[in-house]
């Protein structure tokens, strides 16, 4: 019995091992994990995000050029629906009954649980009608958000368009976007999405095990608000910018205008253009087929920022002030012009013979043959053999102008052009090259390009006699109207100031004296000073450019003008830069040239497009007929190519091009 | 005779009373705090599920004190007959009884139910305490052992019958009184050993456990190598141990529930299903775990307010102290029943009737089975075997049967002096 009543031990012993089991699990479960704390906070939390209004865009003289509209989304949570009238809700919609059946389907795909949507950017009519019926459909309501909306129907490339975010963006964003969200995809939205896109709201709800919300989260304690986006002003002059895209409607090129003094862009014009609005909301993919992909002079290419041309002509006064500088040439020494100039056996030919030619006159007649001479002395002033190296003590000067570097402006996928270094002529030549090699450069030819922003910013570089601030559309982020370091700060080419007056000398003759050869574009009571620049394409017709700012004193703007394919600069791009000149410094532009604006605004310089399967040329007509006319329609008159489509199908008028001719390699500028 | 006017309730251990009472208050509150959507407005409903466990517990305590007015002797008595009875109530339920979640556990007695295997258990106490106080058996012999099988089986296999494997499960409990009685601690070992086996021939491949088994067995002969006897009984331990695998093997497929199986496979994390089978005890574990070292408060358990734990009025009850309380919270309920049960271990042996003690034992060791699988059930340490939580869980019939398996002690225990 003694034995039997220790049993008593080995019982109750029993009981506290296996209380003590039971609570090294508890602690473990509950102390030293906490796994199951963060399973059921995400078993009833669920976050629903608030998404703020992007921020509006306003032009230079704060009118609202970028906002923001309401549109209305017909949500449905399917296991909410209960038998309903499909035929009033499909009248309502102006859909069909088989559509709300599959809108539903669609929605039940997606979740049977969550505010699905049903009927995305559902119609003003649609929603008032909704409003009132909408009591009879349980599980359905509307939810109204906003889409961008740009009120000038201009400047599709500047601004770029919103998109919903790819899975790309998400991976990239570490966790900001998620699937639904929009983005800025390009132009300013893209390049400002971080503080346009504001911040979103968090709404912490608690559901139950049926999903049903059970209300806020702690009261709402870890809640946010959404932030508006900030506001965003440019130096976008709306009015010039509208009559930029007006002048240069059925033109491909670009325009670049800046206030020198600030760097802030005036307009930045890519011709062809498109109304921004085409690519918001509901149409807008098949619209970006359409107007972006399938228009064949690819309004896709932002031509200021990401068009290579020849600077031309535009380059000469660069050269001048190089030569002054570094005390090459004196204002009065002159050249001798036979109408050509001979580099080694190879003839650089003029457009005119002036004999003896000093540089103000070089410039205001654009003379080949002078600035031929000022380059020889500039890379030969260290004697024939330092060549290699005097040249890229040029090349290394011209670059602080803004050449063969990006210029940082506030737009993605700028692109830099081309300025060689002397290694890649070594590269080609060996040790064997001279000023004679790259005599094309010395008038803006050969193996240099630039963007029409850089051209346009030399021209600022001028105008500020010597210095350039980085060129920028947006000058105050926010209330506080933050603008980047970079935008405020001079950055000098090492010229001398006083060696600007005798470029600009000759540069205000090229405008405003009978021998200039932009004098059809001088503009009454405005001195502008500029330079023409016919720019030799070896693919096609001569490029129509013009460089120029005004007033000559304490200059307000400085512009830059590529018109492709159109001959002359004086002819096309001269006309079109003064025009918009006059426009922002006047606000108007008056009597005759008011009528000369008209002219230019028919003027169709669209070059003839290459089948490149076939290689054979089609004619303007033809290759416009490929494009769905009802598909234009649909869009507002904004969009150039629409004239163009009228125009062609009612002038009987040929082709008014000819075949390219890729003959000459030998550079002609006038 | 003195003491006329407190003669029932003379002697009486009021601090298990105190921890009964401390018991169904807990599960009163966590009752209360289980039921989704809680409106603090409303008024005290009686038609609700903490509103009946109300009811419950006051006609319980009720109950229970007019247990202690009966004469101790009586239950003694009377014991072959309410075994007989309860035998005969389960031998009814399987033919007249409702289904209830696939078990047919059920009498309906007008909207009333009956349970019938809760009261089964403090019948089979009794006859195997009257059994063990008259014959005193030390079961060093195979009738005696066989007997006592009997009295326990019975019930046992009839519940099984029904089927509710976890409530007759329970009475494997009675292995332990026997123990105290002289029931030889070897079979307390080979049930340990075939618990560890079973587990064991899920985890580790068949051929292994043969090798360590043959290891260990030929070990043991060898240290033992002059004692002829032994070595013959270790070498039919080891061949029945071989057998005893490979009959697991066969019953698991062959007997077993698909439902049991997977319960088993997900206790042992052979398999995960956060979704089908596994989802209470995942849902559960996650409510208790989340109530960290003081809980949530009360009330404020989102697993609980917002209805993720299914059952949790009833077998999951645990879930919701855990969730409210925390580990604080979890250690008192516990400690209580810890408490409980060593005080009626105590109690028992202070007992001079057989018959007292052997009830004593029953009821602690019943008690503790519950407690042990309930709660190992919760936290996963045991496969989901639906028992409720004794004096906790929601229900009448339970609550009741473990008031009176209690109090029937507590009466016995008043007259520990009286010979029966």
């Amino acid at each position: 019995m003694e034995q039997l009543f220790n049993r008593k031990y080995v019982i109750q012993g029993l009981f506290i091992v296996v209380a003590l089991i039971l609570l090294a699990k508890l602690f473990y479960i509950q102390i030293f994990s906490d796994a199951a704390f963060v399973a059921a906070e995400s078993n009833v939390l669920k976050k629903k995000f608030k998404y703020p209004a992007r921020g509006a865009i306003l032009d230079r003289n704060m009118k609202v050029i970028v906002q923001n509209e309401p549109v209305y989304d017909l949500m449905v949570i399917p296991n909410e629906v209960k038998e309903f009238d499909t035929l009033a809700l499909a009248n309502a919609l102006e859909m069909t009954i088989d559509d709300v059946h599959k809108s539903l389907k669609k929605a039940k795909a997606k979740s049977n649980y969550q505010s699905t949507p049903f009927s995305k950017q559902i119609s003003v009519q649609s929603y008032a009608r909704l409003q009132e019926i909408l009591y009879r459909f349980p599980g359905f309501s509307t939810q109204d958000r906003t889409i961008r909306h740009y009120p000038d129907s201009v400047a599709g490339q500047l601004f770029g368009y919103v998109k919903e975010v790819s899975q790309t963006d998400i991976d990239k964003s570490e966790g900001y976007y998620r699937p639904g969200d929009y983005i800025g995809k390009s132009g300013l939205e893209r390049s400002y999405e971080d503080v346009l896109r504001g911040e979103k709201g968090v709404v912490n709800t608690v559901y139950d095990v049926h999903n049903t919300p059970q209300g806020s989260y702690a009261q709402g304690k870890y809640d946010i608000n959404a932030v508006s986006g900030d506001r965003l002003i440019s130096g976008i002059d709306i009015e010039v910018q509208k009559l930029g895209e007006e002048l240069m409607q059925n033109k491909v090129g670009a325009v670049v205008a800046i206030e020198p003094a600030t760097g802030e862009i005036i307009s930045l014009v890519s011709s062809p253009g498109y109304d921004p609005n085409i690519l918001v909301g509901k149409g807008f993919g098949n619209n970006y087929m359409d107007f972006i992909v399938g228009n064949p002079y690819r309004p896709s290419l932002v031509r200021p920022i990401q068009g290579y041309y020849p600077p031309g002509s535009s380059f000469k006064p660069i050269d001048a002030l190089i030569a002054l500088q570094e005390g090459v040439i004196d204002p009065n020494m002159t050249f001798n012009c036979p109408g050509y100039y001979m580099a080694g056996n190879h003839k650089v030919k003029c457009e005119h013979v002036d004999g003896n030619i000093s540089m103000r006159r070089g410039i205001a007649r654009s003379c080949n043959t002078y600035f031929c001479h000022v380059f020889q002395k500039l890379i030969t002033k260290n004697g024939m053999k330092n060549q290699r190296q005097t040249y890229q003590d040029w090349r290394d000067k011209v670059a602080k102008f803004g050449f063969g570097a990006k210029l940082d402006i506030d737009m993605p996928f700028e692109r830099k052009g081309y300025f060689y270094n002397a290694d890649h002529y070594d590269k080609i030549y060996g040790k064997r090259w001279g000023y004679t090699t790259v005599i094309s450069q010395a008038i803006g030819q050969g193996e240099i390009t630039a963007t029409p922003l850089q051209i346009a910013n030399a021209m600022a570089v001028i105008a500020n006699r010597g210095y350039y601030i980085k060129p920028h559309l947006i000058k105050g982020i926010g209330d506080k109207k933050l603008v980047k370091k970079e935008y405020v700060t001079k950055n000098y080419v090492d010229v001398d100031p006083k060696y600007f007056e005798p470029v600009i000398d000759g540069m205000q003759d090229a405008v405003n004296t009978a021998w200039g050869t932009a004098v059809l574009s001088r503009i009454p009571d405005i001195m502008m000073c500029g330079k023409t620049g016919t720019v030799q394409n070896p693919h096609g017709k001569n490029h129509s450019v013009f460089i120029g700012f005004a007033p000559r004193d304490n200059p307000k703007i400085a512009i830059a003008v590529i018109v492709e394919n159109a001959g002359y600069g004086s002819t096309y791009a001269a006309p079109i830069a003064s025009y918009m000149v006059e426009k922002y410094l006047k606000r108007s532009v008056t009597g005759a040239r008011a009528s000369q604006i008209e002219w230019m605004k028919a003027q169709n310089l669209l070059p003839p497009l290459i089948d490149k399967k076939n290689k054979t040329k089609l004619s303007k007509a033809d290759s416009l007929a490929v494009k769905k006319i009802d598909s234009v329609k649909r869009v507002k008159d904004s969009l150039k190519i629409k004239s163009a489509v009228i125009k062609q199908s009612v002038s009987t008028k040929p082709a008014k091009s000819k075949p390219a001719t890729i003959n000459s390699t030998k550079p002609e500028t006038r | 005779m003195q003491q006329q006017g407190n003669r029932f309730f003379f002697n009486v251990d009021w601090i298990t009373v105190l921890i009964y009472i401390a018991l169904c208050t807990i599960g009163f509150v966590s009752i209360y705090a289980s039921i989704p959507h809680h409106d603090p407005a409303a008024s005290f409903d009686f038609t609700s599920s903490y509103g009946k466990q109300l009811i419950y517990i006051i006609t319980g305590l009720i109950l229970g004190l007019s247990i202690l007015l009966f004469d101790g002797r009586l239950f003694n008595v009377f014991a072959p007959f309410i075994y007989g009875i309860t035998i005969l109530l389960l031998i009814i339920v399987l033919f007249v009884g409702r289904n209830v979640g696939g078990n047919q556990a059920w009498i309906p007695i007008g909207s009333f139910r009956l349970q019938p295997s809760e009261f089964a258990k403090f019948g089979t106490a009794l006859l195997l305490a009257r059994y063990v106080s008259t014959f005193n058996p030390k079961f060093r012999d195979i009738k005696s052992i066989f007997i006592a099988a009997a009295i326990v089986l019975a019930p046992l296999l009839l519940i099984m019958l029904q089927p509710d494997t976890g409530s007759a499960l329970v009475f494997l409990a009675f292995m332990f009184p026997l123990y105290r009685e002289g029931l030889s601690g070897y079979f307390l070992l080979i049930f340990l050993g075939m618990i560890v086996l079973f587990v064991a021939d899920f985890l580790v491949p068949t051929y292994i456990l043969i090798l360590i088994l043959t290891t260990i067995g030929g070990l043991f002969i060898y240290a033992n190598k002059r004692k002829q006897k032994l070595i013959i009984t270790t070498v039919l331990v080891t061949l029945v141990a071989i057998g005893y695998l490979f009959l697991v093997k066969v019953a698991y497929t062959k007997v077993l529930e698909p439902h049991q199986r997977s319960r088993i496979e997900l206790m042992l994390g052979l398999k995960t299903d956060n979704k089908g089978a596994g989802y209470n005890v995942i849902q559960s574990q996650i409510a208790i775990g989340s109530g960290q070292a003081t809980g949530r408060g009360f009330l404020q358990g989102t697993q609980t307010k917002y209805g993720y734990v299914p059952e949790q009025s009833t077998d999951f009850i645990f879930s919701t102290i855990g969730e409210e309380w925390g580990f604080v919270g979890c250690s008192v309920v516990i400690g209580l029943y810890i408490f409980l049960l060593l005080r009626l271990v105590n109690l028992a042996e202070r007992q001079r009737s057989t018959f007292s003690r052997v009830y004593g034992y029953s009821v602690a060791c019943i008690l503790f089975f519950h407690v042990f699988i309930n709660i190992g059930m919760t936290i996963g340490i045991i496969p989901v075997i639906g028992i409720p939580l004794p004096l906790i869980s929601y229900g009448g019939s339970s609550l009741w049967s473990f008031t009176i398996l209690v109090f029937i002690f507590l009466k016995l225990d008043s007259n520990r002096m009286g010979f029966i």
